[in-house]
């Protein structure tokens, strides 16, 4: 048997059922209506999990789950040296979303990360303190800014609205996932044009820390020739 | 498993030597306050120390290093000259996976004098090399000198902002680079740049700034015109001559052993006058640590060695590494005469420092039994 992780509402919990679906295996929920229990059909031993999205890294981490589905961007945040954790099986081609950098449009002198790390060293001059950066993609974000050496920012922890944070003067910049800039645009933020730190997708991972039984590989072995996908050894 | 007992007892043991030659044995608080150590490290510290909030005191942390709160004690009322010794553990948070301990053991000397630096950076290095010798280690040293390159800088012949700009990133070395090839015409202009700076020929830095749309955010219009007016004077720079060029690349990558080091060094000073007084320094060193009796016709020296983030050296540095090159320097060091500034509220004084790993030296020493 193994345990697969699907993030448990909303459009990406259904747009992995569609994948799984147009590929001969049914996903769906079971029991009471909001209950969070699934079903898996078209497939012997493989076990549906309703997890939140942000939780799956975690769960694959840990080796609770062998399989999960989520963003691209969340296992890369959350796990430490993450291809040591898990491996990509495939990318599932929906949930894209980038994570950049955007600043205020007025910023008419910035455009670059040259010139973000340029204000940023002027405005600590200025104002006393580093120009803040509102994320909540720590690690992506400060792993970015490291290799191309900017300097005098600091990361201010923002979990929702963090286009707002600008406005709302708790910070000078931002860095977000987006999709279409519609609330970047709204907010009067522009992208910096060579700050493009992770393009995101919905991807399949398999967890390297669950337990891989003679079972268990079995049954991915078969999964994986449905959906017609290679899997690394276990 | 780390025999962190070991570790500990070999640490004190490298403190009570320093102190028998002639060293203060000094303490330090574990849990310090964050925000000297946000300010001196921006962001990098953050990955890399453990931080706390405490309901009274706000954000602390837990010690990554002893220079810091060693040279605060010192600032705050300590005998001039002096050489202090300690022994404890720090903290530091690894974001890779692998065997590197988050918590391990430092042993380490700092010395704070006004007169004869080259003497205190010398006597740092031949003790750190001694007690490695005598304990049966026998390492592979590395040094450098970032006062060479920042008086290299500093001699430059361009705009004080773009020798700013390269001091500024001396421990970026990509960051440092980008910058150099820029300055230098052997990058193109970004397009990006041009393009902006084709608008800002158009209009006025206000007036394109209300054409942006709505201003949001605590970086002030003044601010950004001061900027736009600098990046329109700094269009009009022109590159460094290529012969000066030419010589802060081949003093980037200079690696030879000391002697020969010294000797290119003085080949190149008639041609990058402002280095002169910097490889003087060097040359004094090299007599103080051959009077010392460390071999400096050997000894290897890379111009580039210690250029970090986390560091804070600005004269002489130096490492002590094992034949594996996956482990960390099993001892490291230099001069940090620019901190004390810092930390001194302005007061400063000319200080050299170094520490051992206690835990990977008593592993070494293991192996080798």
């Amino acid at each position: 048997m193994i345990k697969i992780g699907v993030p448990s509402k909303g459009r990406l919990m259904e747009k992995t059922f569609d994948w799984f679906g147009a590929r001969g295996v049914t996903l769906r929920l079971s029991g009471a209506e909001r209950e969070y229990a699934g079903r898996v059909d078209g497939i012997d031993g493989v076990e549906l999990v309703l997890l939140s999205a942000g939780e799956i890294p975690r769960e694959l981490a840990a080796g609770r789950i062998h399989l999960g589905v989520t963003g691209s961007d969340l296992v890369r945040e959350k796990l430490a040296d993450w291809p040591s954790q898990v491996a990509e099986l495939a990318p599932l081609g929906f949930g894209h979303a980038d994570l950049i950098i955007a600043v205020p449009v007025a910023w008419i002198d910035v455009d670059t990360l040259d010139d973000l790390d340029a204000a940023a060293a002027a405005f600590r001059k200025t104002h006393g303190f580093r120009l803040r950066i509102a994320t909540k993609y720590h690690r992506l974000v400060r792993d970015f800014l490291t290799i191309h050496g900017v300097a005098d920012y600091q990361l201010i922890d923002s979990q929702g609205a963090t286009e707002g944070t600008v406005k709302n003067l708790t910070a000078e910049a931002i860095a977000d996932i987006t999709s279409s800039g519609e609330t970047l645009r709204a907010n009067h933020l522009k992208v910096l044009s060579d700050a493009a730190i992770h393009a995101s997708q919905a991807v399949l991972f398999l967890s390297h820390a669950a337990d891989w039984t003679a079972d268990s590989q079995m049954a991915l072995a078969a999964l994986a020739a449905k959906l017609h996908i290679m899997v690394p050894k276990t | 498993m780390r025999n962190t007992g070991q570790e500990r007892v070999l640490s004190d043991r490298l403190a009570a030597w320093f102190t028998e030659q002639g060293a203060t044995l000094v303490e330090a608080d574990i849990l310090l306050p964050a925000e000297t150590l946000l300010d001196l490290y921006g962001e990098d510290i953050r990955a890399r120390a453990y931080m706390t909030l405490d309901p009274v005191q706000g954000e602390m942390m837990l010690r990554p290093d002893f220079t810091v709160p060693v040279v605060q004690q010192h600032m705050a009322g300590g005998a001039d000259p002096a050489t202090y010794a300690y022994s404890g553990p720090v903290f530091r948070k690894q974001t890779h996976r692998g065997d590197r301990p988050s918590e391990y053991h430092q042993a380490g000397i700092e010395i704070f004098r006004r007169d004869e630096p080259e003497e205190s950076d010398a006597r740092v290095f031949a003790l750190i090399d001694s007690v490695l010798r005598e304990n049966g280690l026998s390492l592979r040293p590395v040094t450098g000198d970032i006062g060479i390159l920042m008086a290299a800088v500093r001699g430059l012949a361009t705009s004080d902002r773009r020798k700013q700009a390269l001091l500024r990133h001396i421990w970026r070395p990509q960051r440092f680079r980008a910058l150099l090839d820029r300055f230098s015409g052997r990058a193109p202009l970004p397009a990006a740049r041009k393009h902006l700076l084709d608008r800002l020929a158009k209009g006025s830095p206000a007036d394109l700034i209300a054409q942006a749309g709505t201003f949001t955010g605590l970086r002030s219009e003044e601010e950004i015109m001061v900027r736009a007016q600098a990046l329109t004077e700094d269009a009009q720079t022109p590159p460094l001559n290529a012969p000066e060029a030419a010589l802060l690349y081949d003093l980037l990558s200079l690696q030879a052993p000391s002697r020969a080091a010294l000797h290119h060094l003085r080949g190149i000073a008639p041609m990058l006058p402002a280095i002169t007084p910097a490889v003087d320094r060097f040359a004094a060193r090299l007599d103080a640590l051959a009077a010392q009796g460390i071999a400096t016709e050997t000894l290897p020296f890379e111009a580039s060695h210690g250029r970090t983030s986390l560091e804070y050296y600005d004269g002489f540095v130096f490492s002590f590494h094992a034949d594996d090159p996956a482990l960390p320097p099993v001892a490291s060091g230099g001069r940090y005469d620019a901190l004390t500034a810092v930390l001194g509220q302005g007061r400063s004084i000319p200080a050299v420092g170094g520490v051992i790993r206690a835990g990977l030296m008593a592993r070494l020493m293991g192996n080798q039994s």
